[in-house]
C-alpha cells in the first residue's frame, strides 16, 4: 500500500465511531486499500458503496444538482459515508450511528486531496 | 466522373440556359455531391427563376444538408409558381412533420398524392402521418395534475417529490433551474437508489436505512422513506446547509406520511 493511501486511511479511521475505511475504484467497485474492523466484508462494502454512488450520481445529475461530492446513508445502527476522490477513486467509511459526521466528512475531503 | 454526370454536364455546357441543370443537379445530389449540386441548380435557376422543379430540387438539397427552414422557403416558392407541384407538397409535408404539425403534414401529403398518386415514398409518408394523427386523436388528455400534498411548503412544486418504490410519481414536483420537469426521470432513478440503500444497510449490518443525503456541486438531495411504500426526495440549492436540509426533510416526511395514511380506505 502506498504512503498516500495509508495516510488517507489513517486519517479517516482516526475519527471516533469509524468501523472501517476504504479506498474503492469508483467504476468497478473493487477494493484499492482498506482498513476495516474484523467482521466487515471489504469486498461487499466496496461494491455496494460504488453501486450506490453510481445510482445517486444519475439522480443528482438529472435533478441538476451536479456530481455528488459527499454521500451519507443513515441507517438505524450505523452509517455509510462516501466521497468521490480524483483519479476515479471513492473514499468510503462504515461507521456507528452516532459518528460525528461533520468531522468524518472533513477528514474524507482532506484525504481526497491527499490522493489527488 | 461517372458517365451520366459527364453526359449531363456536357449537355449543359453546350447550352447553359437549358433545363439540363435539373437532371444534372439531381444526379449530383444522389451521389452526395451536395455543394456541386447546389452550384448547378442555383446557376440554372438564374436562367429559369420560375421553374418549380428547380426550386423543389434546391429545397431537397438544402434539406439534405439540414437547412430545413431554407428548404421550406424554396418549396413555398415552388408552390407559388405551381400550386399542384407534388414534390413541393411532399417537402412541405416533411417540414410540417418535423415541426410537429401533424395536421399540416397530412394536408400537404394528401395534396402531393392528389398530384401524383403513384409515388411510393409519398404513400409511405402519408400512411405514417395518418397513423400518428389517429394516435394523437385517441390519446387521453394530459396527465392529471399531481395532488397538492406539499401546498404551502417551500419547493412544493419544484423541489419535493413523493414516489412509490417502483419509481412512479405520487405527488409533488421537480424542476431544474430552467424549469424543465424532471420528476418522472428522477423518480425512476430513485427506485434504484432506495433498493441499493436497503441492500447496503442489510448486508453491512447497519440496520434499517433511514435516509440518504448527497451534497452535489450545485445542490443537495435528501431521500427518505416516509412509509414502507414511499420515497420522499427533497432538493435544495447549496445555500441550504445539509443539517438544515435534514430537519426540513423530517418535517416534510411527516406531511407526506399523514397524506399517505389518509389515502388508505
Amino acid at each position: 500500500m502506498s504512503d498516500k493511501l495509508r495516510s488517507a486511511l489513517d486519517a479517516m479511521t482516526r475519527v471516533r465511531g469509524v468501523r472501517g475505511a476504504m479506498v474503492v475504484a469508483r467504476e468497478d467497485g473493487l477494493v484499492v486499500a482498506e482498513s476495516l474492523m474484523e467482521g466487515i466484508r471489504g469486498n461487499a462494502v466496496a461494491a455496494l458503496a460504488a453501486n450506490l454512488a453510481q445510482r445517486f450520481r444519475r439522480a443528482s445529475e438529472t435533478a441538476a444538482c451536479g456530481l455528488p461530492q459527499f454521500i451519507h446513508l443513515q441507517a438505524s445502527e450505523g452509517s455509510l459515508l462516501a466521497a468521490p476522490a480524483p483519479s476515479g477513486m471513492l473514499l468510503v467509511i462504515v461507521a456507528d450511528a452516532d459518528i460525528n459526521v461533520g468531522l468524518a466528512r472533513l477528514e474524507m475531503l482532506k484525504a481526497a486531496e491527499v490522493l489527488a | 466522373m461517372p458517365d451520366d454526370v459527364r453526359a449531363l454536364s456536357d449537355e449543359l455546357a453546350r447550352d447553359p440556359a437549358s433545363l439540363g441543370f435539373v437532371p444534372l443537379g439531381e444526379a449530383l445530389r444522389l451521389r452526395g455531391q451536395l455543394d456541386a449540386a447546389a452550384r448547378v441548380v442555383l446557376a440554372g435557376l438564374e436562367h429559369h427563376p420560375n421553374l418549380a422543379d428547380g426550386h423543389d430540387l434546391y429545397a431537397r438539397i438544402l434539406a439534405d444538408t439540414g437547412e430545413v427552414e431554407r428548404a421550406a422557403d424554396e418549396w413555398s416558392i415552388a408552390l407559388a409558381v405551381e400550386p399542384r407541384h407534388a414534390g413541393a407538397h411532399k417537402g412541405m409535408g416533411f417540414v410540417a412533420y418535423q415541426q410537429g404539425d401533424l395536421d399540416g403534414a397530412l394536408e400537404h401529403l394528401e395534396l402531393a398524392l392528389a398530384a401524383d398518386p403513384t409515388d411510393p415514398s409519398t404513400v409511405r409518408a402519408w400512411k405514417m402521418v395518418r397513423q400518428a394523427v389517429d394516435q394523437a386523436a385517441s390519446a387521453p388528455a394530459g396527465a392529471p395534475p399531481r395532488p397538492a400534498v406539499f401546498a404551502g411548503l417551500e419547493g412544493a412544486d419544484d423541489g419535493l417529490l413523493l414516489v412509490d418504490p417502483q419509481g412512479r410519481v405520487l405527488a409533488g414536483g421537480l424542476r431544474t433551474g430552467d424549469r424543465r420537469d424532471v420528476a418522472e426521470e428522477v423518480a425512476a432513478y430513485l427506485a434504484g437508489v432506495s433498493q441499493e440503500a436497503e441492500r447496503t444497510a442489510r448486508l453491512l449490518d447497519l440496520g434499517e436505512w433511514r435516509w440518504i443525503m448527497a451534497e452535489g456541486e450545485q445542490g443537495h438531495l435528501h431521500i427518505s422513506a416516509p412509509t414502507a411504500g414511499s420515497l420522499l426526495l427533497m432538493v435544495r440549492d447549496r445555500s441550504v446547509p445539509s443539517g438544515r436540509l435534514a430537519i426540513l426533510a423530517a418535517r416534510v416526511a411527516e406531511v407526506a406520511r399523514r397524506w399517505l395514511e389518509s389515502q388508505v380506505l
